[in-house]
């Protein structure tokens, strides 16, 4: 049971790595929340308000729940265009 | 020169280009008409907006700036958002270019252009494509300021 994790811009920097992949057990992933995924990824025990997340690309906060071969991703508030 | 048309939906026209060159705006737009609009007669609006790197921000000289993105968030958040202005205004094309890499001032960061009938759908299609890129798609500024340091910029103004 495999997770990706991603980091960009500020965080990435401050974390000081891209990514990290992670595995779980089955139980472990029964229920697993994005912000213990924070937790066991970073060290951190609180995930910012300011950051933002995503699953699979999509928004999501940090109640969501993690699924197998979920890629997740941590980063500051955007500033494109 | 990367394109992305994943997640689009059939029937909704649109081009996703992320560029990490120096890129014409205008040339751009008049290359994607002619190849994708060249038999059409149809539309009687065009709508472009182009955001341009300016040399200063937060009262600080700046002297470049490194765009970064997040590849597969970019191409599904952009294509949704043009979905969702299918969805509110009969448009009938649209265009998005995006910068990444590193930028200069007076080079072009962004360009949006939508096609309709009437210019309503084309004005209102082009703000809304482009707001809810400011707030939407992964892309993060980093700025070299001419006094020497790095930062990366906080967070986007609301609809300014």
């Amino acid at each position: 049971m495999t997770i990706k994790v991603l980091y960009f811009a500020s965080l990435r920097e401050e974390i000081g790595r891209a990514s990290d992949q992670f595995e779980f057990s089955d139980d472990q992933l029964a229920s697993l929340k994005v912000c213990q995924l924070w937790k066991h990824a970073t060290g951190q025990s609180t995930l910012s308000e300011q950051l933002l997340v995503a699953i699979n690309q999509e928004y999501k906060d940090q109640h969501s729940l993690v699924s197998d071969g979920d890629e997740v991703a941590f980063f500051p508030p955007v500033t494109g265009g | 020169m990367s394109k992305d048309v994943a997640y689009s939906l059939p029937g909704n026209i649109r081009e996703i280009i992320i560029v990490e060159e120096s890129f014409d705006p205008l040339q751009i737009q008049a290359d994607y008409q002619a190849k994708s609009m060249g038999n059409k007669t149809d539309y009687g609006a065009t709508a472009n907006f182009v955001g341009t790197m300016r040399d200063f921000n937060e009262g600080d000289d700046v002297l470049s700036m490194t765009l970064e993105h997040y590849p597969a968030m970019t191409a599904k958040q952009l294509n949704e958002i043009v979905d969702q202005a299918y969805e509110k205004w009969p448009i009938q094309n649209t265009l998005i270019v995006h910068r990444v890499g590193e930028i200069f001032p007076a080079e072009s960061i962004v360009l949006v252009t939508v096609w309709s009938a009437h210019r309503n759908a084309a004005f209102d299609g082009c703000r809304f494509i482009m707001e809810a890129l400011k707030h939407q798609a992964p892309f993060w500024k980093k700025e070299a300021l001419t006094a020497g340091n790095t930062r990366w910029v906080a967070e986007n103004t609301k609809g300014e």
